[in-house]
């Protein structure tokens, strides 16, 4: 099975300990205007505290990217945040909404799989009912649901609900 | 150039128009393209790359060895899927661990990453391999729209693994959308997100809401006729983040499309081939409008 990154390689490789409290990455977060994620305080939190991985704001970044390009330290914010829930994923922690979504992509090869309503507009349009993705090849799905099986996704996805 | 069209999720299963759209460009333009048969969801990288590293890069890696096969560059027509495989394909062509890492996985299904092709963004792709004049000429119906321009994230970001050049300032898109008749309307707070990834749409969808509103808030003040943007969940996310919006009592009544959809309509498509009617908000007026 595939393994997540230790606290410590995400402190090492992204740069975290750079970081002189400046609030530039505040100052441009878009989710941060509307949401409690203070990426300042996240990151500090992720440079000292292992509790990091299961502080709730890790989850309401959008990956915009916004901190990560400003950062005047180079520290790759974004990169450490993707980093930090993976380890909170390999330990369980996954909100609900996103278990949902991974076992949509297990099922059928797609996150956001094809419905009744829009095979009708498709079929409006002159195009085929279903696309030509794995929703038209099988074997293709077979060969995605052996892929995810041979990285042990089933199981880092599996868990309680958070 | 010769290309494969990943279809990615939201396109073919949501907002098929874009789908219409993006062939009925290509072919106009004389691109040698097919779709890229059999591919899987990119993976999402806000979701699944969180999730577990060597899963995204499984499965990114599987549907770019499929148009390694043909000898095409992947084309993407979502910022999502272009950040997903994009970033993939460069970390798997720079490191030789991760690639065998991804290749012994892939061993498993008979396939092989090697590494030999590019994966494009439709905007990036038109700009450079078609270019602004080009594209001018080969319109037959210039389009007099005021339009706001979203470029989304993940089309410029991270830059130090995207090809385009500014950031903070980039002039790319906003040239494409005028080399079709239109003005590209400067507004505030132009180059910030629309709320929707990092999977904050799927899991924390009144966060994401709030984002949206925000920018909405900025384009309104704009008086644009339209959104133009290059990512169907960005184009999700404005155009069915504005039904939910309506419902609160926030009305917007601003229409979402495609660039793909955009330059299909100044080649003389109309709103209907090309799915416009088929957003989740009311784009009827719109479509009077661009049917005159």
């Amino acid at each position: 099975m595939a393994g997540a990154p230790s606290i410590e390689e995400v402190i090492e490789d992204f740069n975290v300990l750079k970081c002189m409290q400046c609030g530039v990455c505040s100052g441009s977060c878009p989710s941060g205007r509307q949401a409690s994620l203070n990426v300042r305080r996240l990151v500090r939190k992720i440079g000292r505290d292992h509790a990091a991985i299961s502080d709730e704001s890790l989850w309401m970044c959008t990956t915009c990217y916004n901190c990560q390009e400003r950062c005047p330290r180079g520290i790759e914010i974004v990169d450490a945040i993707l980093a930090m829930r993976s380890i909170a994923a390999h330990e369980g922690l996954i909100l609900e909404r996103h278990r949902h979504v991974a076992n949509l992509l297990q099922e059928h090869g797609h996150a956001v799989p094809i419905d009744n309503a829009h095979k009708e507009k498709r079929i409006q349009l002159g195009l085929n009912s279903l696309p030509s993705t794995v929703h038209s090849h099988p074997d293709d799905l077979k060969d995605v649901k052996r892929l995810l099986s041979s990285c042990g996704f089933g199981e880092i996805t599996g868990g309680e609900a958070q | 150039m010769k290309i494969s069209l990943f279809l990615g999720c939201l396109v073919p299963n949501r907002y098929p128009g874009i789908e219409k759209a993006t062939g009925i460009c290509l072919e106009k333009l004389g691109i040698d393209w097919k779709e890229l048969e059999g591919a899987s969801c990119c993976p999402a990288p806000g979701v699944f790359r969180s999730f577990d590293e060597s899963t995204w890069l499984a499965l990114a890696s599987r549907n770019i060895t499929s148009s390694e096969t043909d000898g095409r560059d992947v084309l993407t027509i979502c910022n999502g899927c272009y950040g997903s495989l994009a970033d993939a394909n460069l970390k798997l062509k720079n490191s030789p661990l991760l690639k065998e890492q991804a290749n012994s996985h892939l061993s498993q299904i008979g396939c092989h990453f090697d590494g030999t092709v590019d994966v494009r963004h439709i905007i990036e792709f038109l700009y450079s391999e078609i270019g602004v004049q080009e594209i001018k000429e080969k319109i037959v119906r210039p389009l007099d729209l005021k339009v706001a321009v979203h470029y989304g994230c993940h089309m410029l970001k991270p830059s130090s693994s995207r090809a385009t050049s500014s950031v903070e300032r980039p002039y790319v898109f906003d040239e494409l959308v005028e080399a079709l008749g239109c003005t590209s309307v400067d507004y505030p707070d132009k180059m910030e997100c629309c709320g929707a990834g990092g999977g904050v749409r799927s899991a924390l969808g009144e966060t994401a809401l709030a984002i949206t509103e925000h920018k909405l808030g900025k384009i309104e003040g704009a008086d644009v006729d339209c959104i133009v943007e290059a990512c169907p969940f960005c184009h999700m996310q404005f155009d069915a983040g504005q039904v939910s919006l309506a419902g609160k009592g926030r009305e917007f009544g601003i229409p979402v499309i495609h660039y793909s959809q955009l330059l299909a309509l100044s080649l003389g498509y109309s709103p209907e081939d090309v799915g416009i009617n088929l957003n989740e908000m009311d784009c009827s007026d719109f479509c009077n409008l661009l049917s005159k």
